[in-house]
């Protein structure tokens, strides 16, 4: 299983090489066996007597970080989709793609999306699930972002990210809290242990954060700003990331873990919520659209809400229907983001208002449209996939049981009706869709940017697959339950799935929800211009991009403005806010841990001479302060280096003081002959104030500094270990100097590397001064 | 003693830190040179003063310096050797290329 995550990425790599010969070989078709050969090899695991299989790589297993593959029921189904509907949507780029367009990065990116949704999918390890989140969210920007010269691309890329990367990150703050409580990082052993989850302290945190996450990816109520922004991504994108697979990684996540919070009611009660007000805010603002586009981006926004909300809901009936209408979207929204894709290549827009008739244009193409929209509204048609999976929809919200909570009364009482309404607007812009492509256009004037025909035989074969797939499942619908269906279900709850999936159920409520929709569905999609100004109170003006625009540019404008503050190119601030910072921090560390000690045992004696050396450096110091002459200046710093050289003879340290003697000769002797070059030193005319904050700061260094050299000194916690040189030095290395030997022989590597530095510094010295921009000019 | 050689070496670290902070480069390149020399003292002292010999073995001694700092400072003179040399020859480079040794004018262009 581990080559069927990583061959799309490893298959990435060549994908520059072969796109080299695009113009006689689309790269497409190279890429295409891919997710095909992956989609074959899973095919073999549908079967009735399925069993989830498990795999383990070792990757970090010190942090408990391990590559553990995990198939299941839940898995297999979004591996199929991801696979299948991938294979399609390469098939459908290959006609969809110029091949004058940069190939190559395009399918690298494709592949990357797809090997890091499979392992989403298939990880059992929530940092390698959490690894192959961000890389979707990358991989989706890259993809976003494709035409990276358009405008809106670039900002619905910048978009996407940041929304679906600040749900990321708060996804990961939740795995944390949750492998921490758990002890464990293996999605089935949380499971096994969900009696101890339910019970922390920690659960409404953990929920609230994964949900975040979740919501934000699969684009929940109010965070589905970014999808129809989204939709600037060429089309292949749009029907593969952000209809069939990617968005679902969010409902994958909650499928995944409901198992653990499920029995918690506050589950049920949030995403309950979320869902069902996406649902029904997505397909009203759908109706709203004229771009085809964001029609079916807002109608994805409220399936993928239904689909959330039956998450929620948690019971059999429920998660059957949840899986059921995963499968059943993928196909007919895939087919219907192609569909859109034809059109606006075959008639250069994709502007509703100025589309129409197109029927006798593009016969097939209008043909795969209708099932795919009569499909998407639930029309009650028995070959249509939409209807099975709306009606079991319907008779879930029916079902929900009372809880102890009073808003779960409530909630049970009030969704049915919300999940009437939505699906209204669903099948209201479903027929505004499809009507407004094909039907009769009021504005008999169309004149399109091109004459439109039908679209190449190529383009047509992915959308037919899967409209052949929606009557299929609507014929059949029974085909894939037991064998696929019900694997799925049961690995979210195990008692979930139904017997059989059956069309007509006798007159039940339920069937009487999907009459109600469809009349006053109708009703309002014949009526619809009359009562579109009802968008002009709800929402107005008011929209979730204002917030995210204002939030954007304000988070833009405050961190140029900090950095700006202290950025300011002025060596002497950087310098102050170094030290300063270091004082602070050193300084409160020292007090609130009782650090500084002074211990006056144990000290050498102070004779005359030291004292006198000492004085003379200080003063030698202070000196160069205050010269105002450079020679002078020069000459005092070196007094203050040959001080310390008697300072390091008196402490006994003869190759220091040798040493240091004849650096100090050197670089006074370089001092000299740079000075020559400089501006003489200046009298400062400096404020009070400039010279008190330099005052303070060198001071405030100077006095931490001794107080942590005598704290130091006054406290013993480790042993010495130069006992070990001392020791040592003449059987090991020989020698009887102990400073040589510590140098060229125990810290042989330090010092040949303090020679490396020496060389190259020599040689910075050397470019410095002798190489020019312009030869001659010196 | 070691706690005068330690305000020693906080009094050169506070001039180093005072000159560094000037607006000339010359003085800048002598801030360094002390600041250097102020942490060679620093190390020198934590390895304790004036107990035994220098660290050259010789028969009959038992007692000698500490070694590590020593062979530590040796490093550490010979690599602000190194640093200043640079210093001092990018402020060379410097004051010719831009004909001023003023901190406040090199700022780049984008502030000013």
């Amino acid at each position: 299983m581990i080559f069927a995550v990583l061959a799309p990425l490893l298959v990435a790599f060549f994908v520059p090489l072969v796109s080299r010969f695009k113009s006689s070989f689309h790269t497409g078709i190279f890429v295409f066996f891919v997710p095909f050969a992956i989609f074959v090899y899973f095919l073999q695991f549908i079967g009735p007597n399925f069993t989830p299989l498990k795999q383990t790589y070792n990757w970090i297993p010190s942090l408990h970080i391990n590559f553990d593959l995990y198939l299941d029921g839940l898995s297999l189904l979004f591996v199929l989709l991801i696979s299948g509907i991938g294979s399609l949507v390469v098939l459908y780029s290959i006609y969809y793609l110029d091949r004058s367009e940069r190939l190559g990065q395009f399918y690298v990116y494709l592949l990357m999306f797809m090997a890091a949704m499979l392992g989403i999918v298939l990880s059992d390890n929530v940092f390698v699930l959490y690894t192959f989140w961000e890389l979707t969210s990358i991989s989706s920007f890259l993809l976003i972002g494709y035409w990276h010269f358009k405008e809106r691309s670039r900002y619905g890329a910048l978009k996407s990210m940041l929304i679906t990367v600040f749900g990321g990150l708060s996804m990961l703050g939740g795995f944390i809290l949750l492998s921490v409580v758990a002890d464990t990082t293996s999605i089935q052993a949380m499971i096994a242990k969900s009696d101890y989850i339910l019970s922390n302290d920690y659960l409404p945190l953990i929920l609230a954060f994964i949900l975040l996450g979740a919501f934000t990816k699969s684009a929940q109520f109010p965070f589905h700003i970014w999808l129809p922004d989204a939709m600037e991504a060429p089309t292949p994108v749009s029907a593969y990331l952000h209809s069939a697979t990617m968005v679902k990684a969010g409902l994958y996540l909650i499928a995944r873990f409901s198992p653990i919070f499920s029995s918690y009611e506050w589950f049920f009660i949030i995403v309950s919520i979320f869902g069902i007000i996406t649902l029904c805010w997505g397909s009203y603002m759908a109706v709203r659209q004229t771009d085809l586009k964001a029609i079916l981006a807002f109608s994805t926004i409220s399936q993928l809400g239904m689909i959330m909300a039956m998450l929620g809901f948690g019971t059999n009936i429920a998660i059957f229907a949840a899986v059921f209408h995963i499968l059943n979207h993928a196909t007919f929204k895939g087919s219907l983001f192609m569909i859109a894709g034809i059109i606006d290549l075959q008639t250069g827009t994709r502007d509703i208002r100025k589309l129409g008739k197109l029927f006798t244009l593009l016969p097939i193409t209008g043909t795969l449209a209708l099932f795919g929209t009569f499909s998407m509204a639930g029309v009650p048609i028995p070959f249509l996939n939409g209807f099975y999976s709306k009606e079991l929809f319907f008779e879930s919200t029916l079902a929900l049981q009372n809880g102890t909570l009073s808003i779960t009364s409530f909630l049970t009482t009030v969704i049915p009706y919300l999940a009437v309404i939505g699906s209204i607007f669903t099948f209201v812009y479903s027929m505004y869709l499809f009507f407004g492509l094909f039907g009769r256009n009021k504005n008999n004037e169309v004149s399109l940017p091109k004459q439109p025909k039908e679209a190449p035989i190529g383009m047509l074969i992915s959308p037919s697959i899967l409209v052949i797939g929606v009557i299929i499942i609507g014929l059949m619908p029974n085909l894939f339950n037991q064998n696929f269906l019900a694997h799925a279900a049961a690995s979210i709850n195990p008692t979930a799935g139904i017997d059989a999936i059956s069309f007509w159920h006798g007159l039940t409520p339920a069937f009487l929800m999907s009459l109600i929709v469809v009349v006053i569905g109708t009703i309002l999609a014949l009526t619809r211009t009359k009562w579109n100004t009802v968008y002009d109170l709800l929402p107005g003006r008011f929209s979730f991009n204002t917030i995210y625009d204002q939030s954007v540019k304000s988070i833009d404008t405050f961190s140029s403005k900090m950095t700006n503050f202290y950025m300011n190119g002025s060596l002497r601030t950087y310098m102050i806010l170094i030290i300063t910072t270091t004082f602070i921090v050193s300084f409160v560390y020292m007090y609130y841990t009782d650090g500084f000690t002074i211990d006056f045992s144990d000290l050498a004696k102070i004779t005359t001479l030291e004292i006198v050396v000492v004085v003379a450096i200080v003063v030698a110091a202070i000196g160069t302060i205050f010269s105002n002459h450079n020679v002078a200046a020069i000459l005092i710093l070196g007094i203050t280096g040959y001080g310390v050289a008697i300072l390091f003879v008196l402490y006994r340290a003869p190759d220091l003081a040798l040493t240091q003697l004849v650096i100090e000769t050197i670089t006074v002797t370089l001092f000299l002959l740079c000075f020559y070059h400089f501006p003489k030193l200046t009298k400062r005319n400096e404020s009070k104030k400039t010279v008190a904050t330099n005052l303070f700061v060198s001071i405030g260094f100077g006095v931490l500094m001794t107080m942590i050299g005598i704290s130091a000194l006054s406290s013993s916690w480790f042993d010495k270990i130069s006992e070990y040189f001392i020791e040592t030095s003449l059987p090991i290395g020989g020698g009887k100097n102990i400073v040589n030997v510590i140098l060229v022989d125990m810290r042989g590597i330090d010092t040949l590397f303090e020679i490396a530095v020496l060389g190259l510094a020599g040689l910075a010295v050397f470019s410095l001064i002798k190489l020019r921009k312009n030869k001659g000019a010196k | 003693m070691e706690f005068i050689i330690c305000i020693l070496a906080g009094i050169l670290f506070a001039t180093g830190v005072y000159n560094i902070l000037q607006k000339q480069l010359l003085r800048i390149a002598i801030g360094t040179g002390l600041i250097s020399h102020a942490a060679h003292l620093f190390i020198l002292t934590m390895g304790k003063l004036k107990r035994g010999q220098p660290p050259i073995i010789l028969e009959g001694i038992t007692e000698y310096t500490d070694p590590l700092p020593h062979a530590l400072i040796l490093t550490s003179i010979v690599i602000s050797f190194g640093v200043t040399s640079v210093v001092l020859v990018l402020a060379y480079r410097t004051v010719n290329e831009n004909n001023t040794d003023n901190m406040e004018q090199l700022r780049g262009n984008e502030y000013e």
